[in-house]
């Protein structure tokens, strides 16, 4: 029998796997929705596409599974494109499919037209304008297909009404009707390639591993701990590899980079071999390129080739997939293991990483108010580790990422390449969908979170027990400490003191709002917010002007640390 | 320095402007750009060429490369190859200068395809640095128009060093 494009479309995404799809309807969109209750598919009603697709993302970072999301033409088209952007950055697989006005109308400026593809061109994978339903089944294919192999990202479908509408005979299409000759990202690492790492790492006296996303977007925690702690090498995450090497283990450096610890920032400064693993050298890591690890020899995995040498030179390349290039490894590396007592031959180097974070621990200095790094920390002590965190953007995810340990990935899910503030909320939500058991906390600035607060409902509605947490401090702190720090104190629009009373809005919204005023207060509050089966809003005035340290000045050294 | 870059590519809508938004988005130099078609139907090749650095050029040919589009990319700088423009101008050539313009036109080899009262269009081929030379020597006359197609080019069978 034949079915129509909106048919074809869900039956497609069913059995691509899709069980949540994150969406708002509109005239462009409609016919989809029309068929939506017939299929398999939790539809979750968002109030804002931005959200949408951050839910998709928080979905897809948490699952590891690919995110979808389902919006109409024109606004609700543009209104996404954020949220496409930042996966993109993130290197997040998303599938969004948007609504278009009908193909006879393209071109016209219709109601509610826009160039979607032309507008996400240079923030999708891919994406696809489908002209004809004949096409729609291998696109939608192809659509998924992209965005979880090579490096991962979101691929963008534009669906005309008319299409949506038509009518065909529907086959799935086969696998190999799927592969594209113009697509073959390079997922086996070159052996003489891999030796030549190896004879690196194994010469090495002061060898670190610089460790990204790309570990977790290709489940490779457990040769990356392997190789780890085999070699006794210590460990530094960037902002998005953290909870990719337990946050606990005693090889584990802490973040590196503009607000990484100061044993990090330090060991990299004085290593003689990096392994540089599923990370792309951004400038938040590297501070000043001319100073960035001026004795290592690089060896850097990644399975993005123009990640290599973008920024820095590198020794040793390998363009791979992460996962098996350091099982790659770890099969070299075995048949050598016997020919030096790595705990011993790596003993002072670790020491002396040691001695840096005894030094220079990330820590905070007391005064009688409530300190967001505390907050931060009793988070961690009484989730006991086992939440997935997500952030929103600033001070609040520095901290975030500081004081929490993450121990296994997927667990903290943060907006790093494009800083979107406004993630945090819609992210968690997404996580709370594919997780609806866990605790999932949201740690949030004042600033951030009523940038995408609309979702509020959509949490409520559901019935999923996010914890949103606010270090409320009153201003947009990150780019007030900016503006203490090198703009002479001119704190000009960054002080948002008028804010509405969280509590009272989260009670609105028929969740839960508590707020902690004093230190006292804060752990008995965030206890009864993680006993409480509901979506509830912590609202924490912390001291209004409190700073991210360490940091290093945009463009400095990475030794060019301000400490607490 | 100066790459040639032949870039074969998927003929889908949209094609040209996913590489053209690649250089302009990352900041990368076109100098010219020529699109064709191939013998294959529903392929087309790019001829383009850019300057910048090795570590430029490296950059620009493995971001071409990713561009789901992108069948194959070759740097025909580093091979010996055939490259080749046309173009056409319109020469200022009153009577009493017809015959010197005539003269070096000849030299160059170049076809006379339209005379006007006083001007002619000319066709001109060669590679880069004889479409330099004769711009800059027909430039005494006046050059009123224009129009060049970029360079093509094709590696040569027999790469000898």
């Amino acid at each position: 029998m034949p079915k129509s494009g909106a048919q074809i479309l869900l039956e497609c995404l069913v059995r691509e796997g899709v069980e949540a799809l994150f969406g708002y309807p509109g005239g462009a969109i409609i016919d989809i929705y029309d068929q939506l209750p017939n299929y398999p598919l939790k539809h979750i009603l968002v109030r804002h596409e931005q959200g949408a697709v951050h839910m998709a993302d928080g979905y897809a970072r948490a699952s590891g599974k690919v995110g979808c999301a389902l919006v109409t033409s024109g606004p609700g088209a543009t209104n996404a494109v954020t949220g496409i952007a930042n996966a993109y950055l993130d290197s997040i697989p998303l599938v969004v499919i948007t609504g278009q006005v009908p193909t006879a109308l393209i071109g016209n400026d219709a109601f509610q037209e826009v160039d979607i593809v032309g507008i996400t061109r240079p923030c999708t994978k891919h994406n696809f304008l489908v002209k004809d339903l004949e096409s729609l089944p291998l696109i939608i294919r192809r659509a998924f297909h992209l965005a979880r192999t090579g490096r991962p990202g979101p691929v963008l479908v534009d669906v005309p009404k008319d299409i949506q509408q038509k009518k065909m005979a529907f086959k799935f299409p086969s696998d190999s009707a799927v592969a594209m000759r113009s697509y073959n990202p390079t997922v086996q690492p070159n052996k003489q390639q891999l030796k030549k790492a190896v004879g690196l790492l194994l010469g090495a006296k002061r060898p670190i591993i610089y460790a990204g996303g790309g570990i977790i977007s290709s489940n490779a925690s457990d040769p990356l701990a392997w190789l780890a702690r085999t070699l006794q090498i210590p460990v530094t995450c960037t902002l998005m590899g953290l909870g990719c090497f337990p946050g606990e283990d005693p090889l584990f450096l802490g973040m590196l980079g503009m607000h990484g610890t100061y044993a990090a920032n330090m060991a990299i400064t004085n290593s003689d071999v990096m392994l540089a693993v599923g990370a792309r050298f951004d400038d938040r890591v590297t501070g000043k390129l001319a100073t960035f690890a001026p004795h290592a020899k690089i060896i850097h995995v990644d399975i993005d080739p123009t990640s290599i040498r973008k920024n820095v030179r590198v020794d040793v390349p390998v363009v791979a997939d992460c996962r098996l290039a350091l099982e790659g490894l770890k099969e070299i590396v075995e048949s050598r293991l016997a020919e030096k007592d790595w705990v011993a031959v790596h003993a002072p180097w670790l020491g002396q990483c040691k001695d840096w974070a005894t030094q220079h621990p990330l820590t905070w200095k007391e005064n009688g108010g409530i300190k967001p790094q505390y907050v931060v920390d009793a988070i961690y002590r009484l989730s006991k580790g086992q939440a997935i965190i997500s952030t929103e953007v600033g001070q609040n995810q520095m901290w975030a990422a500081q004081f929490y340990k993450y121990n296994t990935p997927r667990t903290l899910l943060t907006s790093g390449g494009l800083g979107t503030m406004g993630f945090g909320l819609p992210a968690a939500i997404g996580a709370q969908i594919a997780f609806p058991d866990k605790l999932v906390v949201d740690v949030a600035g004042d600033g951030s979170i009523q940038m995408n607060i609309q979702e509020l409902i959509t949490a409520v509605c559901n019935k999923l027990p996010v914890k949103v947490v606010i270090l409320n401090n009153g201003y947009l702190g990150m780019v007030r400490q900016w503006q203490e720090l090198f703009y002479a104190k001119n704190y000009c629009g960054t002080c948002m003191d008028a804010q509405p009373d969280f509590v009272a809005l989260a009670k609105a919204y028929g969740a839960v709002g508590l707020r902690a005023t004093t230190k006292e207060e804060v752990e008995p509050v965030l206890e009864e917010a993680f006993r409480t089966p509901n979506t509830v809003i912590v609202d924490v005035r912390v001291e209004r002007e409190e700073n991210v340290y360490p940091m290093i000045p945009a463009g400095a050294s990475l030794t060019e640390m301000l400490l607490v | 320095m100066r790459h040639v870059l032949s870039v074969l590519v998927e003929n889908e809508p949209g094609v040209l402007s996913r590489i053209s938004g690649l250089f302009s988005g990352r900041g990368f130099n076109i100098e010219t750009l020529n699109v064709g078609p191939t013998l294959e139907e529903g392929v087309s090749v790019m001829t383009i060429t850019t300057t910048g650095d090795d570590q430029i050029i490296e950059q620009i040919i493995k971001q071409l490369r990713k561009l789901v589009t992108v069948i194959k990319v070759v740097d025909l700088t580093e091979l010996t190859s055939v490259e080749l423009e046309m173009m056409l101008l319109k020469v200022h050539a009153e009577d009493a200068k017809k015959a010197e313009i005539f003269r070096l036109l000849d030299v160059f080899r170049c076809k006379i395809v339209d005379v006007g009262q006083d001007d002619i269009i000319v066709e001109a081929t060669g590679d880069h640095d004889k479409l330099r030379a004769l711009v800059t020597l027909l430039q005494r006359y006046g050059i009123k128009e224009m129009a060049r197609t970029g360079a093509v080019a094709l590696k040569r069978s027999l790469q000898l060093d």
